[in-house]
């Protein structure tokens, strides 16, 4: 029996599993995510003395496309990670309570937790105005952020949104909407971008923090390597029509039905550093942009997502060679005998007039010493 | 215009000299041939064995620091060199014949020959043979003059046409990393050890391994001809070898014979230069009738 199945047919959390069970969730989780089977042991043995990480979840400004793109997922699902694997104190979409009960939560997780919660954001912050345009139980977004960072142990912004800004910051920006490293400047915020998120990159993180105490590699823009240190175009299964210069000319040609390369209708593939084409959303084979057959639009990327028009294409940063070879002998281009004939008349006829030019100087200098004498 | 005897005498003398330098040619027409020094290294490239993934394009493009070079790809897509050339050491070209089936892929990259052309030409001696017989570029002693360019029968150096402040560019068999005990980039990668790289002497002897384990398999430099090693004498020999399936003559191989190319160049140049008696001799001529002008110039300016 699927654990999926087990869950709806009794009803019931699955914290009532045996060992067994539970090491192999864990063990799921943490290859999904790409960590050993050392780690799943250790993450079963920390949950089981209680050990779960306090999770905090602040949603500003977004859509919740990153919640609902994590309620999708399995391997493990949703009711795993929330009821065996971590402890979410308080996240607005799922809670039950409502109201000043669930800021008494918020309150209640950040004073038993404090200095050792993780806490994801969720949705850009605007600035505008001292923050008005996003505010939560009376307090503004910056306000809540910079308070609940303050005792977190570990800062998370998932999607495009929290990581530099998202739609809510595209031009004409109206509310002064940014990203959560630029409120919280000098902590680490890892940035997990994306338009949704891909879901699992954020449980590496959180698995990794709640078993191991660190945080993943991070590059410049604080998103973790192991998930956003390649591009898209390195791994695409397209690839090999881009080497070969088979190219989609039109949405719906010939060329489109064959499946070829999407970069002329303006893949973003190339500039964008994310891990979608190797891992693909909610374990449905193929649903990204590209394997439904759209070119990718370069969520992840701050100086392309909302920001570059959406079918332009992008210049190849790290250009690779194609399938097509260099002939044995180079081709050189031919010059006529017109041409060269041309040319030598020009060069002889400025040659000419420099002579004659030369002489007549030599001349005119030699000419009033003559009178002088 | 009349001439003295004692000018006469002074051009004699220096026309004596001249004589004397030009006399010594005949004592060095006896260059004697170069060996691969007891070191030295090469690289074998088997065409049997190449699948054209042109992964060690890319690998020396790393290994050197070189960007790739998208001058020929529309949109500027692909590193796609089409030949060497100033940002390029290595590349892999294609041979197809146009009436049969027959295919092959070549590398492309300096030769190090034992006795390099591009060394002879080279006035400043920016390019040398050095470590294990590598030929290597040194730039501060390079003038731009591109003589090695021209001198060089495989067309290997090529010049930084695109830069403000050109340099030359070639192959010199990684040398940076071979000192410090690494593959050059090319052989490291290569998926098929199609190009492999050690001493020259093992080198050859694989090489003749497998033309004699396979005879049919590999060609000589013409269709028709016994298979041999590309390398072993040609030009003198070089330290990167070839066998191949297809004749050399198809893959742009020059048939150069076993004679060194710089020996006849290198000997007369060599020659008028040796021991500066010749460029002193030319100079004390054209000094004595420096002199004597002046002096002719000197008597008329007080005539009048």
């Amino acid at each position: 029996m699927e654990l999926w199945e087990m869950n709806q047919e009794e009803g019931q959390p699955a914290v009532t599993r045996d060992r067994r069970d539970f090491l192999k969730v864990c063990t799921m989780a943490a290859a999904a995510v790409g960590l050993s089977g050392a780690v799943a042991e250790q993450m079963a043995e920390a949950a089981a003395k209680g050990l779960k990480p306090s999770v905090i979840w602040l949603h500003f400004q977004e859509c919740t496309g990153c919640t609902e793109s994590l309620l999708r997922t399995s391997h493990p699902d949703l009711a795993e990670l929330i009821l065996s694997l971590v402890s979410l104190d308080y996240h607005e979409t799922l809670f039950a309570a409502a109201g000043h009960q669930a800021e008494a939560a918020l309150k209640k997780a950040m004073v038993d937790n404090a200095g050792k919660y993780v806490l994801v954001i969720e949705g850009a912050i605007p600035e505008k105005e001292g923050g008005i345009y996003c505010k939560i139980g009376g307090r503004t977004a910056v306000e809540i952020v910079n308070e609940v960072a303050a005792k977190a142990g570990a800062i998370i912004a998932i999607g495009s949104c929290a990581s530099w800004g998202g739609i809510p910051s595209a031009d004409p920006n109206p509310t002064g909407a940014t990203g959560a490293p630029m409120i919280l400047k000098g902590k680490t915020v890892v940035t997990i971008p994306g338009c949704p998120a891909n879901p699992h990159n954020l449980l590496g993180v959180v698995l990794q923090y709640a078993v191991l105490g660190t945080l993943p590699k991070l590059d410049d823009k604080g998103r973790p390597l192991f998930a956003y240190g390649r591009t898209i175009h390195e791994h695409c299964p397209r690839r090999a029509h881009f080497d070969a210069g088979r190219f989609v000319q039109k949405f719906g040609d010939e060329a489109h039905r064959q499946g070829f390369c999407l970069y002329k209708t303006g893949c973003k593939g190339p500039a964008t550093h994310a891990n979608c084409s190797t891992l693909h959303f909610a374990e449905v084979i193929d649903a990204w942009p590209i394997g439904i057959g759209h070119p990718c639009f370069g969520c992840t990327e701050q100086t392309l997502a909302f920001r570059k028009p959406l079918h332009d294409t992008v210049d190849i940063d790290r250009p690779t060679p194609p399938d097509t070879y260099a002939p044995i002998k180079s081709p050189q281009g031919n010059v006529g005998a017109v041409a060269t004939g041309t040319l030598g008349l020009i060069a002889g006829a400025l040659l000419g007039a420099g002579y004659m030019a030369s002489k007549k100087l030599g001349a005119d200098e030699e000419q009033p010493t003559g009178k002088e004498k | 215009m009349s001439i003295d005897r004692r000018s006469l005498i002074k051009c004699g003398a220096a026309g004596a000299g001249v004589a004397i330098a030009a006399s010594t040619l005949p004592a060095l027409a006896a260059r004697p041939r170069k060996e691969a020094p007891a070191d030295a290294v090469g690289m074998l490239y088997d065409t049997t064995l190449c699948i054209g993934c042109k992964t060690c394009v890319v690998a020396c493009r790393e290994a050197n620091g070189k960007p790739p070079d998208t001058s020929n790809s529309p949109g500027r897509l692909y590193d796609m060199p089409l030949d060497l050339n100033g940002t390029t050491k290595n590349v892999i070209k294609l041979y197809k014949d146009p009436d049969g089936a027959e295919r092959s892929y070549m590398k492309a990259q300096c030769m190090h020959c034992i006795d390099p052309a591009c060394v002879g030409a080279c006035m400043l001696g920016a390019l040398q043979k050095r470590e294990l017989g590598i030929v290597t570029y040194k730039q501060e002693f390079c003038s731009g003059c591109r003589y090695c360019q021209m001198a060089c029968p495989f067309n290997i150096p090529k010049f930084e046409w695109s830069s403000r402040a050109p340099l030359m560019d070639k192959c010199e068999m990684c040398v940076h990393r071979v000192v410090k005990g690494q593959q050059p980039g090319c052989t490291e990668v290569c998926p098929r050890k199609a190009i492999v790289f050690g001493k020259r002497a093992d080198l050859l002897a694989e090489a003749k391994r497998r033309i004699a384990g396979s005879p049919k398999k590999y060609k000589g430099y013409r269709k028709g001809d016994a298979p041999r090693v590309y390398g072993e004498t040609e030009g003198g020999g070089t330290q990167v070898l070839y066998v191949s399936h297809v004749p050399f003559e198809k893959l742009g191989l020059p048939d150069l014979g076993d004679k060194p190319v710089p020996e006849v160049a290198q000997t007369v140049q060599h020659g008028i230069y040796q021991g500066f008696v010749a460029p002193v001799a030319l100079y004390a001529v054209l000094g004595a009738v420096i002199m004597r002008n002046k002096k002719a110039e000197g008597q008329k300016g007080k005539a009048s």
